[in-house]
């Protein structure tokens, strides 16, 4: 079974609709074994009907679905062994206590007494819920259950997990917490694929990332070289107070070789292929009565590539998903 | 031996979480307490008319505790999404169907046998037939545990559930012959007397505890275990059309 060369997961033009919608519209990817794939979009994209599909929770209309090199396209039960599935709601046992919802799911997938009660202590040491082993889940706070939940998904130590949206609706303390176990869990050499909306996360934590939009795949590689060709563009914000109407176009016409964006509340970006002229910048807009109050150097990050290729504002998806998050 | 770790502990949580709990407990002894003593005092006869109607309260009784707690480790764990933790792990659906029922079928039979220790405290049962009573019952609340299955898993909401399940529940109190026998239903409803799977268990136990059986007994056991297995089939169909999307 074990086909060392295989991929960890391979998909191959994977669909799956829901009535009329497109939920997942013909998706082809590979995750390397070892590797933490990230696999990042906006609410509605698509990324837990994928990973439904990945784990055996759904069924594709087409395409096929490999893990570990086992073909479970048609048989969504041949390697549900070999993953653990931690999903976007901390679905555990609100009747059960820390402890023993561990030896359950370790239970669910055949592992003997000792040896799940044994691995539910260490887990619970190493996820900082020692204190909480006896309280029952529903006193739980959100960061607890998530974490409790990533635990879950591990107990049966799989060579694969799926993370859906871990940090979604914690705060940040609890979401640095979880992206340190889940940096571990990567260093240990499981195979992770995480779905998240936070890009700074995607490329903090990721080796590869997948951008999908409306069901398709629309950039696919890795974190490094998504990012090389925005190092050689030259990006700055200049924050200004009293902007006169019209600056916008004086500065187009007075830099050619730049351009300029409004950014709202006194912020320009500032785009230019080479280092942009700050000095002149500066006087330009003074002399046109503007206060400058800062002017910086953005560093190129997985935002601005996400941005150009998909045409989403980063903001927009930030809010749109704070939204849902507050009303969960 | 990983099956049946698995199968063990879904049907241990289950007790613990919902069969072990008080008021369950206390619905399962009470309401069969109530029915016999209503038909009891209804019947308006001496002690010795118990065994006439100890096949109905028996009936009665495991159809209740049965569907009722199908709506509750079924359908309120799908909501709650807990549900697909089981459907995650490695364990073919047919196990863990049999292990999510288990309970059921254990608390039914455990509410059937609670009238029949109140009848031997008030009466004599020296002439019922228990090799035949034993199994009947535990049939009985297998069928009647499938069908709690089968109405669960057609459903999205507990309370659908219970409303669902009262539409077959109550009809069949006297439509199976339960209290009623079946010569004296309107010829018009005996028809579907015939397609309730209760109704050749109420026979089965009318045979064990009054011999007053109708059919051969062979043939109540057998049309009683093909009904189990067809509304078991059908559940994991329905499961696997609408569950794995
Ligand atoms: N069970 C379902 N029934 C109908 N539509 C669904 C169902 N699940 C998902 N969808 C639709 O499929 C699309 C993708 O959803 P989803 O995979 O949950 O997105 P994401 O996880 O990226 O937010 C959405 O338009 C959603 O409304
Ligand atoms: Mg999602």
């Amino acid at each position: 079974m074990d086909t060392g060369a295989a991929q960890a997961i391979e998909a191959r033009g994977l669909s799956k609709r829901f009535d009329a919608v497109p939920a997942v519209d013909g998706i082809s990817f590979t995750v390397r074994r070892g590797e933490l794939f990230g696999f990042l979009g906006p609410n509605g994209a698509g990324k837990t009907t994928t990973i439904n599909l990945l784990t055996g929770l759904a069924r594709p209309d087409a395409g096929t679905i490999g893990i570990n090199g086992v073909d479970c396209s048609t048989d969504p039960k041949a390697a549900q062994h070999l993953i653990g599935v931690v999903p976007d709601e901390s679905n555990l046992y609100p009747e059960l206590t820390g402890f023993e919802n561990l030896c359950f799911c370790g239970a669910l997938y055949g592992m003997r007494k000792n040896e799940r009660r044994a691995r539910a202590g260490e887990l619970l040491g190493v996820f900082g819920l020692a204190d909480a082993a006896d309280r029952k889940f529903a006193g739980y706070s959100r960061g607890m259950k998530r974490r409790l939940a990533i635990a879950a998904g591990i107990i049966h130590e799989p060579p694969i997990l799926f993370l859906d949206e871990p940090t979604t609706g914690i705060d940040v303390a609890g979401a640095r917490q979880i992206r340190r176990l889940i940096a571990d869990l990567h260093e240990s050499g499981t195979t992770v694929f995480l779905t998240t909306h936070y890009i700074e996360e995607a490329e903090r934590l990721c080796d590869r990332v997948a951008f999908i939009v409306a069901g398709r795949i629309v950039g696919i590689d890795t974190v490094e070289r998504f990012i090389q060709p925005e190092r050689d563009r030259h990006v700055m914000q200049v924050s200004c107070l009293n902007v006169p109407d019209g600056t916008l176009r004086e500065l187009a016409e007075g830099f050619p070789d730049s351009r300029f964006q409004d950014l709202s509340g006194g912020v320009i970006r500032v785009e230019a292929d080479s280092a942009v002229p700050v000095g002149s910048l500066v006087r330009f807009l003074e002399e046109r009565g503007a206060e400058v109050t800062e002017a910086r150097r953005m560093r190129p990050s997985l935002e601005d590539v996400f941005v150009r290729i998909t045409g989403i504002e980063a903001a927009a998806l930030r809010r749109e998903k704070e939204k849902k998050g507050g009303g969960a | 031996m990983k099956g049946w770790i698995a199968f063990w502990n879904i049907l241990l949580k289950d007790v613990r979480s919902y069969y072990l709990k008080p008021p369950n407990i206390s619905w399962g002894l009470l309401f069969p307490l109530a029915w016999t003593a209503m038909f009891f005092i209804r019947s308006g006869l001496g002690f010795e008319s118990i065994p006439a109607i100890l096949p109905g309260v028996m009936g009665i009784s495991v159809l209740f505790g049965t569907t009722s707690m199908l709506s509750v480790t079924v359908t309120f764990e799908k909501k709650g999404r807990s549900f697909e933790r089981l459907l995650l792990a490695p364990i073919p659906l047919e196990v863990l169907m049999l292990a999510k029922t288990s309970g059921a079928i254990l608390f039914g039979t455990a509410n059937a046998f609670v009238p029949v220790v109140i009848a031997a405290f008030l009466t004599d049962l020296s002439g019922v037939d228990w090799a035949i009573l034993t199994p009947a019952v535990v049939l009985i609340a297998v069928s009647s545990t499938f069908l709690g299955l089968f109405i669960a898993v057609a459903v999205k909401e507990v309370f659908e559930a219970q409303t669902f399940s009262n539409f077959f529940r109550f009809p069949m109190i006297f439509l199976c012959g339960l209290f009623i026998p079946l010569d004296r239903l309107p010829v018009f409803l005996r028809p579907l007397s015939y397609v309730l799977p209760l109704t050749y268990g109420a026979d089965l136990m009318q045979g064990a505890v009054n011999h007053a059986a109708r059919l051969p007994l062979f043939l109540d056991f057998a049309l009683l275990a093909l009904f189990c297995l067809g509304l078991f089939l059908a559940s994991l169909r329905n499961i696997r059309r609408k569950w794995i999307l």
